[in-house]
């Protein structure tokens, strides 16, 4: 065990230090606020386009859109930050021969890798939504009462999200250096099916389906119950009370914890055997 | 023993050696591409999602807003009559369809912008990593023609990606596009191809003095980009917006992506689209604009190229890599 928090811990320090030491602490703070925040202007303006065009204002649609974004945040910053480490690792710095035969375990080497990118994402959740309530009216009331709740449930999220982040990570083993088409299509995936800028009952019936066969849906739609409350916004979800989509969120997080092991350690075993474990793919 | 050969330095044997290295480029990212399939779902397939995402946002505005209409809400007061209702619902639906054809044009063109950034602005910068840089460099061909041979690879590659997008638009989103003069269409669809790979260039060249600043901006140049050259809306809503946005469409069209696009959503949804209020020009003035931002880039991209080549190798930079 203390092997394994050791591994975490020296990860983690060499995560912050790759991602922040190219610049002054103060432009790298900037520039994790810059990127996320001008995302949620992309939302803002299409709002603002629309309500031009239609002469309507849609607040909750508004709302309900930008509360989902800001925490979509931190679907892109987990998951890039688990499954973009074997091939950083393998094909940029071409480090991975030397700490894949260090006695430790990579598994958590990754999970520490990624903690860096997490409490990045979270400074800029916080900054976004920030933002939104003090420039944007968007509508956020999170009480007292909730915050607890509220902090169950992200925690449960993050922890499905890095078990998916080590799942592509076991895949991509295997792949060349594909971390672009991954960073944009499986946060992608989730940003269409979980709900995430629009409601499910906008998908087609099996759209509808893939997103409720999604756990992340229920981590959407809890945090928006628990922090925008006051939404006119038919979700399709009304059917689940809040500590049933807890227990969801926790039965997923296992599940995805065993699946990610069981997919980590096969595509380890078959990049061993083709002997692409350190393989480069420089076109 | 073979023959010593003499180098030979007349203008066809350059222009000929600078094809080949053009082909050469080009070559690997043609055909190693396609070594490794399984670039077409990442890199065509998935990505097609998030802009799927942008469609289902316009559809679900639209949807709320045509329920409005169809609950007797025109615009800010109730419907008149049928007549007016029926009228607004006409013009909500063209608006969705023009929104939704919006993001997927916006969609075609981030495939090209990213493939810049990463493909042509950071390439350098990658060659200096894994150490291909130097080979490069010792190489007798001009570097335009080494950046030239990534342009068209590149393009070649991205072009994938960019008609998937434009089928899943018509197929799946049900996007109508309305195309008058197809000339113009293509001529501004290339220049502004020409302008955008010209930029590329020009940071290239920019990147071979940085470390790895040189990753973080590429990282930095997406989402503001998309937000300030209007990937996903009308630019012009920029406009519309008091205080900042005018500023903000003001620098982001010095990204050709932002006329290019302006453009291409005129000459493939009507000019009346919108209410014809979300235009910055007409399409043949900025045809021509994108036509002089090409030219500059590449005369631009030339000489940045020599002279970052020769600063970096006085500072030692040009081979030094994980700085």
């Amino acid at each position: 065990m203390n092997t394994y928090w050791r591994t975490f811990k020296t990860a983690a320090w060499l995560g912050w230090e790759m991602d922040s030491n190219w610049t002054e602490p103060w432009l790298f703070m900037v520039y994790s606020v810059v990127k996320p925040v001008a995302g949620a202007f992309i939302l803002v303006l299409m709002y603002t386009v629309f309500a031009i065009l239609f002469g309507r204002a849609d607040l909750s649609a508004f709302s309900y859109m930008y509360v989902g974004n800001s925490f979509f945040i931190f679907v892109a910053s987990t998951l890039f930050g688990t499954f973009q480490v074997i091939q950083a690792d393998r094909e940029w710095y071409q480090t991975i021969r030397y700490v894949y035969i260090s006695p430790i375990s990579y598994y958590v080497y990754i999970l520490g890798r990624a903690a860096s990118k997490i409490a990045v994402a979270a400074f800029a959740v916080l900054i976004t939504l920030l933002f939104g309530v003090l420039f944007l009216d968007v509508q956020i009331h999170l009480s007292l009462v909730s915050l607890p709740m509220f902090l169950v449930s992200l925690v449960l999220g993050l922890a499905v999200l890095l078990a998916i982040g080590i799942c592509l990570g076991g895949i991509s083993f295997l792949t060349a250096k594909h971390t672009h088409g991954l960073a944009e299509g499986i946060p992608g995936l989730f940003y269409v099916f979980c709900g995430v800028l629009f409601p499910l009952s906008v998908l087609p019936d099996w759209g509808q389906a893939v997103g409720r066969a999604i756990p992340l849906t229920y981590w959407f739609d809890i945090t928006r119950r628990l922090i925008s409350p006051s939404l006119d916004i038919d979700t399709t979800l009304q059917g689940y009370d809040d500590l049933g989509i807890l227990m969801l969120l926790l039965v997923s997080s296992l599940a995805f914890f065993v699946l990610s092991i069981l997919i980590f350690k096969m595509g380890e075993y078959f990049a061993r055997k083709a002997g692409k474990i350190d393989m480069t793919t420089s076109y | 023993m073979s023959t010593p050969s003499v180098r030979r330095t007349d203008l066809r044997a350059r222009i000929s050696l600078n094809l080949h290295a053009v082909v050469g480029r080009a070559y690997p990212r043609v055909i190693g591409a396609n070594r490794e399939p399984s670039w077409i779902f990442f890199e065509a397939f998935l990505p097609l999602l998030g802009i799927a995402a942008y469609v289902f946002v316009y559809q679900a505005f639209g949807d709320r807003a045509i329920a409005a209409i169809l609950g007797g809400a025109c615009a800010d007061h109730a419907c008149v009559d049928a007549a007016e209702q029926a009228v607004y619902l006409a013009v909500a639906k063209a608006n969705t369809n023009a929104l939704i054809a919006s993001v997927v044009l916006g969609g075609t063109m981030v495939a090209f912008w990213l493939n810049v950034l990463w493909s042509m602005a950071s390439q350098l910068y990658w060659e200096k990593e894994i150490g291909n840089l130097q080979l490069y460099m010792m190489a007798p061909m001009n570097r335009m023609a080494l950046l030239g041979g990534m342009a068209v690879g590149g393009m070649f590659m991205t072009s994938l990606r960019a008609v998937s997008t434009l089928v899943a638009g018509v197929v799946v989103f049900g996007v109508v596009f309305k195309v008058v003069d197809v000339f113009l269409l293509l001529a501004v669809f290339f220049v502004a191809l020409t302008a955008l790979y010209g930029l590329g260039m020009m940071f290239a060249s920019l990147y071979l003095l940085w470390g790895r600043e040189a990753w973080n901006l590429s990282a930095l140049m997406e989402e503001p980009i998309f937000f300030s050259s209007g990937f996903y809306f009308p630019v012009a809503g920029l406009f519309r917006v008091p205080g900042w946005g005018p500023i903000v469409a003001i620098a982001g069209s010095f990204v050709p992506a932002t006329f290019g696009l302006d453009a291409l959503r005129q000459l493939t949804l009507g000019t009346t689209a919108f209410g014809g209020q979300f235009w910055i020009f007409d399409a043949k003035t900025e045809l021509y604009i994108l036509l002089a931002m090409a030219v500059v880039f590449l005369i631009l991209a030339r000489y940045s190229l020599a002279y970052l080549e020769m600063l970096a190798k006085r500072e030692g930079k040009l081979t030094s890599r994980h700085q």
